[in-house]
């Protein structure tokens, strides 16, 4: 009788929970990526927080936006910490690649199922894709990085590979100015300032859709907090890498435990907050264009 | 207008009728002494008003004593040597808060600096007339002489500049003291609201200039309310602004290093070629900001266009999706 009154959840769901928790999950994502991950999210929010006042210097928004750092001379102390911080971690990325792939021998990092670098599958994929939106055939069977994933990782990369150069030339012009002209000051702000309208607002709009937000996701993917995903998500979201694991017979290898409701509740609350800075970001952007 | 012409109605109105009750002195019975052209105090200054001067000053209408208001009731001639002060802020009272918060008021009143100007140092006593009288001290092509009279080497700079040569052109729209300097609520100059709002007044006619510089870093902070950051006359000067051909101006090439020096220490000729008022649609002023701004124009467009379109489809799929299920 008691024990009745106390159980909230019901028997069903309970059941499913637990599941879900018994169910063997994946290794997608090892601690390095997930940190990395956590690392250029965190950066990138900061950065565009403190960025957009200059931007939109403007907006009704600009000044209460610099405030909260301390004003444009805080903001700007602010935004070249995080800009080094995203700098550093790009750097770290590519020697750990280069790391990987010349001293460790690692295979498959340039080409292959496990790569980053676009495959032939991936326009294949995007084509079927579009096939199945409009009821033309079956939805695709992706493989460990789908075509918006791989945009995504190369748009980060370029992106910060740019505004990491224009950034620099900006923050010390008199060191730049003894190998460059000084019409690339202009260069380099225009470029600073249209590749951060992109990049925001990719990944404010198109990243978090994708990513996040789009039924099947909703409201968050967590693998790249949790690092796995579970074995049956894995077989409908990512057929054509589960098919091969099996056929290898991989999958085993890469078995995990579910991950703790600690690790659970981490990622949400980090996910959570990086959403919500997001997209409150991205609709004071929406509300100064439209102004 | 028919505000002052209310006032002054009223003023003689009021004076009609004191005038029927304690009769104070008409304007006749004042300039029965004072019309006299050689009247002078003990210490030799002139005590004479000339009648047709203060007939054709904007206060001709009122009578002497609306402002000597202290001989209104004096009944004794000739009256008292000392004389209580004329207040202009019996009337302009508005006028008279922005000039006691404005840096002369404060002069004055608080500083104790005795030469700063009062209302009559700029407007003249008995012959005042209206900042539209082609006549008045306060005319637009008479106010840089009226301010230089104590700020010469200022005037001086402002003659040789292009705003004083147009002025002295003809040029009705050429600016003059008080356009960036406001007539009576004159403040410091070092303060970032007061550099801050020059900015926008030079825009006034310099728009497609202030929209350029407006692209800039420097115009991006100066927008958020930073003042230390160059604005228009941190480079171009304040009051003796001259063009880039002028070998004496303070943006003419061979200057630019010594000017853009003066907040970024250590610049070299390079640095200069910094385009300070950039157009990103100008080809022939940079090609490579036009192909950048090109660029991006069909970047942004193409990358939100197809991953939005692409979202949209999707979302609809799943939907569809959901309700076959």
């Amino acid at each position: 009788m008691t024990s009745a009154t106390l159980d909230i959840q019901p028997l069903e769901e309970r059941a499913a929970a637990v599941a879900a928790a018994a169910e063997i999950h994946i290794r997608r994502f090892d601690g390095a990526t997930r940190a990395l991950h956590v690392v250029v999210m965190t950066s990138f929010l900061a950065l565009a927080a403190t960025g957009m006042p200059l931007l939109f210097s403007d907006a009704p928004w600009a000044r209460a936006l610099a405030r909260l750092f301390g004003g444009f001379y805080g903001a700007g102390i602010v935004h070249r910490a995080f800009g080094s911080v995203l700098l550093l971690s790009v750097v770290w990325h590519l020697a750990d690649v280069g790391w990987r792939s010349i001293v460790r021998g690692e295979r498959g990092l340039f080409w292959g199922p496990d790569s980053m670098v676009p495959q032939p599958r991936d326009f294949v994929n995007l084509w079927r894709q579009i096939k199945w939106f409009f009821e033309q055939g079956p939805p695709p069977k992706f493989e460990r990085f789908t075509y918006w994933e791989k945009f995504d990782y190369w748009a980060v990369l370029w992106g910060t590979a740019l505004m990491g150069a224009a950034g620099l030339v900006l923050w010390f012009p008199i060191a730049a100015s003894r190998v460059l002209p000084g019409w690339m000051f202009n260069l380099a702000l225009f470029v600073h300032g249209a590749e951060a309208t992109l990049a925001i607002v990719f990944i404010f709009a198109v990243h978090f859709f994708n990513g996040h937000l789009r039924p099947g996701q909703f409201p968050m993917d967590m693998a790249i907090f949790t690092g796995s995903v579970p074995e049956t998500e894995l077989k409908h979201k990512r057929a054509a890498q589960y098919e091969r694991l099996v056929a290898a017979g991989q999958l085993a290898s890469l078995a995990v435990d579910a991950p703790s409701p600690r690790v659970l509740a981490r990622g949400r609350v980090v996910g959570t907050i990086g959403l919500a800075v997001g997209l409150t970001l991205f609709v004071l952007i929406l509300s100064a264009t439209l102004q | 207008m028919w505000v002052r012409t209310w006032v002054v109605f009223a003023a003689v109105c009021l004076a009609a009728t004191t005038a029927a009750a304690q009769k104070p002195p008409a304007n006749e019975d004042c300039l029965a002494c004072h019309g006299d052209a050689s009247l002078k105090r003990d210490d030799g200054r002139s005590l004479a008003v000339d009648p047709s001067h203060f007939q054709s000053s904007i206060h001709g209408p009122l009578a002497c004593v609306d402002c000597h208001a202290a001989l209104a009731k004096a009944s004794d001639f000739p009256h008292d040597a000392r004389v209580a002060r004329v207040q202009c802020a019996t009337c302009h009272d508005d006028i008279s808060g922005k000039y006691h918060d404005s840096i002369h008021g404060w002069a004055k009143d608080k500083a104790g600096l005795t030469v700063a100007p009062s209302c009559t140092d700029c407007h003249g006593t008995h012959d005042i007339r209206a900042h539209t009288d082609a006549a008045s001290r306060v005319y637009r092509n008479k106010v840089p002489a009226t301010c230089g009279s104590c700020h010469a080497g200022i005037r001086e700079q402002y003659n040789r500049g292009v705003h004083g040569a147009a002025l002295k052109k003809g040029s009705t729209g050429a600016p003059i003291c008080v356009d960036c300097h406001s007539a009576h609520s004159i403040a410091r100059t070092d303060t970032d609201k007061w550099r801050l709002s020059v900015t926008a007044e030079c825009g006034t006619c310099h728009a497609t200039v202030a929209d350029s510089f407006r692209r800039t870093f420097h115009g991006k902070v100066t927008e958020l309310g930073f003042g230390r950051v160059a604005a228009c006359a941190d480079c171009h000067g304040a009051h003796e602004v001259l063009p880039p051909s002028n070998p004496a101006s303070t943006v003419a090439p061979a200057h630019l290093v010594e000017t853009c020096g003066r907040c970024h220490q250590g610049v070299n000729a390079k640095f200069t070629q910094y385009d300070p008022h950039p157009n990103p649609r100008d080809y022939r002023r940079s090609a490579a900001l036009w192909w950048a701004n090109r660029f991006y124009w069909v970047l942004i467009p193409g990358c939100f266009g197809f991953f939005g379109l692409h979202s949209l489809l999707w979302y609809r799929r799943t939907r569809l999706e959901d309700k076959q299920a």
